[in-house]
């Protein structure tokens, strides 16, 4: 077992500046969709259904659950390297993460463009 | 100046060689009015019961052995006005280290976090005849950061400091990291960087500043930390 400890995986500054572009990208969202939100004629599923019909809303709102999702990584992440110390436990508990995330990533997929 | 009152203390106690867990322990003790800090009323305290252990040495707030947790707030005894603590006094040792004996802490770790960010300049240009010169500007950048007296009372109220002394530098220590990524005259700052180029070193930082909050020398890690993110930002983009 290693007993000395390590640092210096040169991720650190990637990761923490990915977490504050993915934060702008989902604030400037939550603005636009708030916009349209407001912009709707009525609040009925047809006219949920046409904002979200267009490419360009669906490319975004994509765009948005990856930054979510990314901005989760860096911040679940963080709490394991924070709280759970054996490697191997650490390393399942980051695929699982990871896992999550992506099969989330592709669900958001699969309902957007099936709309 | 303060009146003739009753202190009532309420201090952690502990020696490993007679007690077997710590405890909390009451101790009252007159004040006549002559003291003016929390040490003053600790020097008295320890004429009246010698077995109380605590770390002291200027009593001026400049060579910071006398922290500890004060009311729930790391602080410095010597600075410590009486008066604006009210009548009970809880004591702890500074939270996260090891104690050596009541309010004495082990500072091995913290130490070591501030000798891993290697705090001298280090310069391998051929030293002139007198002295490496800076600019009144270039030596501005140094103050708020040189006044460090290490007392560990902001790296030892700092979560990410607790849950990763090991690996976290802290903010003592990123604080004169800073500082001698800074100086001109130093030349390794790429070095320095890549140092703390890593996602505990310095990213364990998430800006509570709880740092800021409680630096007896008012000074401001959070912003050191800060700039040394700015300075890695500016050079990979």
């Amino acid at each position: 077992m290693v007993r000395r400890t390590t640092v210096g995986a040169h991720y650190g500054f990637r990761d923490w500046l990915a977490q504050r572009v993915t934060a702008i990208v989902m604030a400037l969202y939550t603005v636009l969709l708030a916009i349209c939100l407001i912009c709707l004629p009525d609040y009925s599923l047809d006219s949920w259904r046409a904002l979200f019909s267009g490419g360009l809303m669906k490319f975004v709102t994509f765009l948005f659950f990856l930054a979510l999702f990314y901005h989760a990584w860096v911040g679940i992440r963080d709490i394991w390297m924070d709280y759970v110390k054996p490697t191997s436990i650490r390393l399942a508990l980051h695929c699982v993460t990871i896992f999550v995330l992506l099969g989330y990533a592709g669900w958001a997929a699969q309902i957007l463009w099936r709309l | 100046m303060s009146k003739q009152r009753t202190l009532h203390f309420k201090i952690y106690r502990y020696d490993p060689d007679k007690d077997a867990a710590p405890y909390m322990q009451d101790i009252s003790l007159e004040l006549d009015g002559t003291e003016r800090k929390l040490l003053d009323a600790l020097t008295k305290l320890k004429a009246k019961d010698d077995s109380v252990s605590y770390r002291r040495s200027c009593r001026e707030g400049v060579c910071g052995s006398d922290a500890m947790n004060i009311n729930g707030k790391n602080g410095l005894a010597c600075l410590t006005d009486l008066d604006a603590l009210g009548d009970t006094v809880t004591l702890r040792p500074l939270p996260g280290l090891p104690v050596i004996r009541d309010l004495i802490v082990d500072m091995t770790q913290f130490f070591k976090q501030y000798h891993s960010i290697k705090p001298y300049v280090v310069n391998n240009t051929p030293a002139p005849e007198r002295e490496r010169l800076q600019s009144p500007e270039d030596r501005e950048e140094l103050n708020g950061l040189y006044e460090c007296i290490l007392c560990a009372c902001c790296s030892t109220s700092c979560p990410s400091f607790w849950w990763n002394p090991d690996k976290f530098v802290g903010p003592a220590g990123l604080l004169a990291a800073y500082r001698f990524i800074a100086d001109t005259r130093d030349e390794t700052t790429n070095d320095r960087l890549d140092n703390l180029e890593d996602p505990y070193r310095l990213f364990r930082c998430h800006t509570i500043m709880n740092c800021v909050d409680v630096c007896p020398k008012s000074l401001n890690p959070t912003k050191a930390i800060g700039k040394i993110k700015e300075m890695m930002l500016a050079r990979s983009v």
